[in-house]
């Protein structure tokens, strides 16, 4: 190609078109220049995008069928094994789907699996965004936005796995309202309002229906927009590198290579979700029959996101309930209350409450592009890994019935286990992390002085064997070098003034729960001061005995 | 940056390779070679880019037109797929579920495979034929400098007391008096979407003398058969016959009515079976049961599902969705799992014909237990 292709007419014609009314060729091509970095972990917000889009279009489909009504039929529909069984009409309108609309199997299917994958992607998303710090200033506002997303996402979610009126589904909505009347004071008043009277009542699947499909997905779409337009307008975090610096981003630029890229990952998604849909069965609804309020069976399993409340439901005893004694007494559920409100709660507000408490304990309010590698920041690290392995057991939690009857356990033994591993897991995940990341911190500087191992071994006149190492390459160099030291200033503050007058800010409570976190979020860290690159022997095998950890 | 990036030292796909970039001269990332340098002339600057070989270049799109090729097929066999199953005069063929599982794997198989070969294909032209490169630009500057803050403050203020908006408070208070109640308005008209709960979840449709159905049936209960039932337990409902539902009984009612019928040898009941029913009533818990049988609510007090599994050697009643276990013998103690409260009970006996009914209504409210449960 050594010359420019000359931009077809047509498509002259329609630039100039717009360019007259819009005046955009500027903005056009800055945009077109957007420079992306290159990590595989920056796919795994795309992976939602993309499961986002294919929900939209599939969700329309399944509108143009699907009849939102509690009224009580007999089914008398193409399903044969279900003719004559009184079921509503929104259950009929999905075996009608099912059986009735060629594909319109696969689209169920699809929009499951995609529902499911979204949120899968969304949490990944979220774990990389947490782990290399990426949520620090200036992106604090879109991490928020992330969380909302997270948030709505599940909810809508439960609505959509509510809308057929399956048994499982159905029951899902009765514990939603069995937690919604643990309410204190006002629980059954939210449950008349939100059932339209008593449970199941006529016309919860209809409500349910237009958040699914009109409020929540709006709120998720404007959300989704606003986050994509922030992240345009700070451009992505990147990795650490040569070049890289919080000033400089380095990448592949939107046009034509990332654009390409990012098309072809969007296909490869929609084939993975096509794929599952046609091969893995998920939530056949004909097998389990319409809802009723009477009825159950055993080893139920909500959509896998709702799985750490059903855990946590499930184990949390209720030897914590009272009963407020007034009048007849009024009873605080705690056993509901704790899994309902008070996990989901902690989950989410840690999440969108953690880039202003690390802000606040370090008292770092300088930007940051360049992300941070995990290791580098070990409490971080900890803390999200407990989070994970709390969220986890309460997951794990939430099929303890099939993990009683698969490894022949004692059902209420697994429950035992369960309660105590929602408190040491999370101890034990955040020890063994931060020790793991200090461990990393150690090779890193090794690797730095020694470089790294050329897996040849050498034998020396002596008789010793030693293994050769070899220098780093400058890239690695670099990345190793670049590692950040973990400060506060609450820690550079003088606990005395000049005069010898106390801090006033150091002395007050915050301040001293300020100093005592800042210096618990500092104090592990393997300094690199004084490492030189490449200082240590090479040919040796390095003699080191100098970490405070030995 | 994963472990270590001693890899790029080989050298053997240097070429291909994004090297660094000098820290402070140039924009530019890239280590070309001076041939691209001379003979490109696209979008970027020419020491930006990387082309490949036109002989790789070449191979590329020809593996990119293979897998479009198989997208092709793929989409064709998708719309030939959906007319693969046409219905039929008796209705529509994918009705047959083996017929409608072929009919989903069909259709699902080629789109996948028109999915994948696209998304296959334009990766292999973004590696293959497009060049590689990286490009490095500037973060925007955040935040604004104090000039731009400064005048964009003195502005704003300004055109602020221009309005008078800061300056007349009259004005303005009666603004904000004038939104407060269309705030609220959107709050009151949400008032009808359901009644008051009043009373309503304290009743249900159980009265004296009501007959018990079979769940799912409309055949009425004798207290001989518990006594043939293999698993001791029977779930009914009241005897209802509402033309108005295909059960004869609405589902909100079914929701609150359903029962456990359990028999046991009355040697089995325990200590809280002489329990009052409620508080200052004095009629106890065995007073309501008849010759060993009990009914019991079957809806978990906990969040309210259906409690359906009962083992009759212990006695237990367990809730499959979250494990709460009742004692049936000892008034439907929580003896373990979250529940908050035994689950009601019913007051039982037999009408002159031997048939099962009902002396009265629960104890205490069905369901879920909620904060005024216990308030007359």
């Amino acid at each position: 190609m050594s010359k420019t292709t000359q931009a077809p007419k047509a498509l002259r014609g329609v630039g100039n078109f717009i360019d007259d009314r819009f005046h955009l060729a500027k903005t056009g091509e800055k945009n077109l220049r957007k420079v992306f970095p290159n990590h595989w972990s920056f796919m795994l917000g795309e992976i939602a995008l993309y499961s986002f889009i294919i929900l939209l279009v599939s969700g329309v489909f399944l509108t143009l069928w699907f009849k939102p009504s509690m009224i009580e039929v007999v089914y008398d529909g193409s399903y044969e094994r279900l003719q004559g069984v009184p079921m509503s009409e929104a259950f009929a309108s999905t075996l009608y789907i099912d059986f009735d609309v060629r594909g319109g199997f696969l689209v169920r299917q699809i929009h499951h699996w995609a529902a499911l994958i979204f949120v899968a992607s969304l949490v990944v998303h979220a774990l990389r965004v947490f782990f290399t710090g990426a949520f620090r200033k200036p992106r604090e506002i879109n991490w928020l936005i992330g969380v909302a997303i997270f948030t709505l996402a599940m909810v809508e979610g439960l609505f959509g796995y509510s809308l057929p009126d399956d048994l499982p589904s159905g029951m899902g909505v009765r514990i939603l309202q069995g937690v919604m009347l643990a309410l204190p004071l006002v629980g059954s008043y939210v449950s008349m309002f939100l059932f339209g009277g008593e449970f199941p009542g006529e016309d919860i699947i209809t409500r349910l229906y237009m958040l699914h499909v009109l409020l929540i997905p709006a709120l998720l779409l404007g959300l989704i927009v606003a986050h994509f337009m922030i992240l345009w307008h700070q451009k992505h975090t990147q990795y650490p590198g040569q070049g890289r610096t919080d000033k400089t981003v380095v990448g592949t630029p939107m046009f034509p290579a990332f654009a390409v890229k990012a098309g072809g990952f969007f296909f490869f998604t929609f084939a993975v979700i096509a794929g599952l849909s046609a091969f893995v069965q998920i939530n056949p609804i004909h097998l389990f029959g319409p809802f009723t309020p009477t009825s159950i069976t055993s080893g139920l399993q909500p959509d896998w996101y709702m799985g750490f409340m059903e855990g946590s439901l499930r184990i949390f005893p209720n030897t914590l309930d009272f009963t407020i004694p007034i009048g007849a007494g009024y009873p605080v559920m705690t056993a509901v209350l704790v899994p309902g409100l008070v996990v989901p709660g902690l989950i989410f507000g840690a999440m969108g409450a953690w880039p202003f408490v690390e802000q606040w304990i370090t008292g770092d309010k300088r930007a940051h592009n360049v992300a941070d590698r995990p290791r580098n920041a070990p409490v971080r690290t900890g803390l999200g890994v407990a989070g994970i392995v709390f969220y986890g057991v309460l997951w794990l939690a939430g099929s303890n019935d099939i993990l009683s009857e698969t490894f022949s356990i004692d059902l209420y033994l697994t429950t035992y286990i369960f309660r105590v591993l929602v408190i040491a897991g999370p101890i034990v995940g955040y020890i063994v992390t931060k020790r793991i990341c200090l461990g990393l911190q150690r090779r890193d500087r090794e690797t730095l002085e020694h470089g790294y191992e050329s897996g040849i071994v050498q034998q020396l006149p002596s008789g010793e064997f030693i293994e050769v190492h070899k220098e780093n390459s400058d890239e690695t160099t670099h990345v190793l070098e670049s590692k950040p030291v973990i400060t506060s200033t609450a820690l550079e503050e003088d606990a005395t003034d000049d005069n010898g007058v106390e801090n006033p800010a150091a002395r007050k409570p915050m301040g001293k729960l300020r100093r005592a976190l800042a210096h618990w979020y500092t104090k592990d860290n393997v300094s690199f001061e004084g490492v030189e690159a490449h200082s240590g022997h090479h040919l040796n095998h390095s003699s080191h005995g100098d970490d405070k950890g030995h | 940056m994963t472990e270590n990036n001693n890899d790029n030292n080989t050298g053997d796909d240097a070429k291909e390779r994004v090297v660094g970039t000098p820290t402070d001269t140039t924009d530019v990332v890239t280590e070309t070679s001076a041939k691209a340098e001379s003979e490109h002339n696209g979008p970027y600057l020419a020491s930006e880019t990387h082309q490949h070989s036109e002989e790789k270049q070449v191979r590329g799109e020809k593996l990119a037109s293979v897998w479009f090729i198989i997208a092709f097929l793929g989409g064709v066999g998708f719309i030939v797929s959906y007319f693969l199953f046409p219905p039929t005069a008796a209705g529509p063929a994918i009705a047959d579920p083996q017929i409608g599982q072929y009919s989903n794997v069909l259709l699902g198989g080629t789109l996948t495979i028109a999915m994948f070969g696209i998304g296959a294909g334009m990766t292999v032209w973004a590696r293959n034929v497009m060049p590689h490169y990286e490009v490095a630009s500037p973060y925007e500057d955040l935040p604004s400098s104090p000039e731009e803050k400064g005048s964009f403050s003195e502005f704003f203020m300004k055109s602020a007391d221009e309005s008078g908006f800061t300056k007349r408070p009259l004005m303005r208070r009666t603004l904000i008096a004038a939104m407060l109640p269309l705030g609220i308005a959107p709050i009151v008209l949400l008032r009808d979407t359901g009644p008051l709960p009043g009373e309503q979840m304290k009743v249900t449709p159980w009265v004296d003398g009501m007959h018990m159905y079979v769940e799912g049936t409309h055949r009425k209960i004798r207290a001989e058969d518990l006594e043939n039932d293999p698993y001791g337990m029977i779930s009914a409902l009241p005897a209802l016959d509402d033309d108005r539902y295909p059960h004869g009984i609405s589902l909100t009612d079914q929701a609150k009515s359903v029962i456990l019928l359990i028999k046991m040898p009355e040697d089995d009941w325990k200590g809280g079976m002489n329990d009052a029913v409620r508080e200052g009533s004095d009629e106890t818990r065995l007073n309501w049961t008849h010759e060993g049988i009990v009914a019991y609510s079957k809806i978990c007090t906990h969040v309210g599902c259906p409690a359906a599994l009962y083992e009759r050697t212990t006695h237990r009643i367990l809730c499959p969705c979250h494990q709460s276990t009742f004692d049936a013998s000892d008034g439907a103690k929580v003896v373990f799992g979250p529940a908050h409260r035994p689950l009601p009970q019913l007051p039982i006996g037999v009408d002159d014909e031997g048939f099962l009914i009902a002396k009265g209504d629960f104890n205490e409210p069905t369901g879920p237990t909620f904060w005024e449960y216990r308030k007359d």
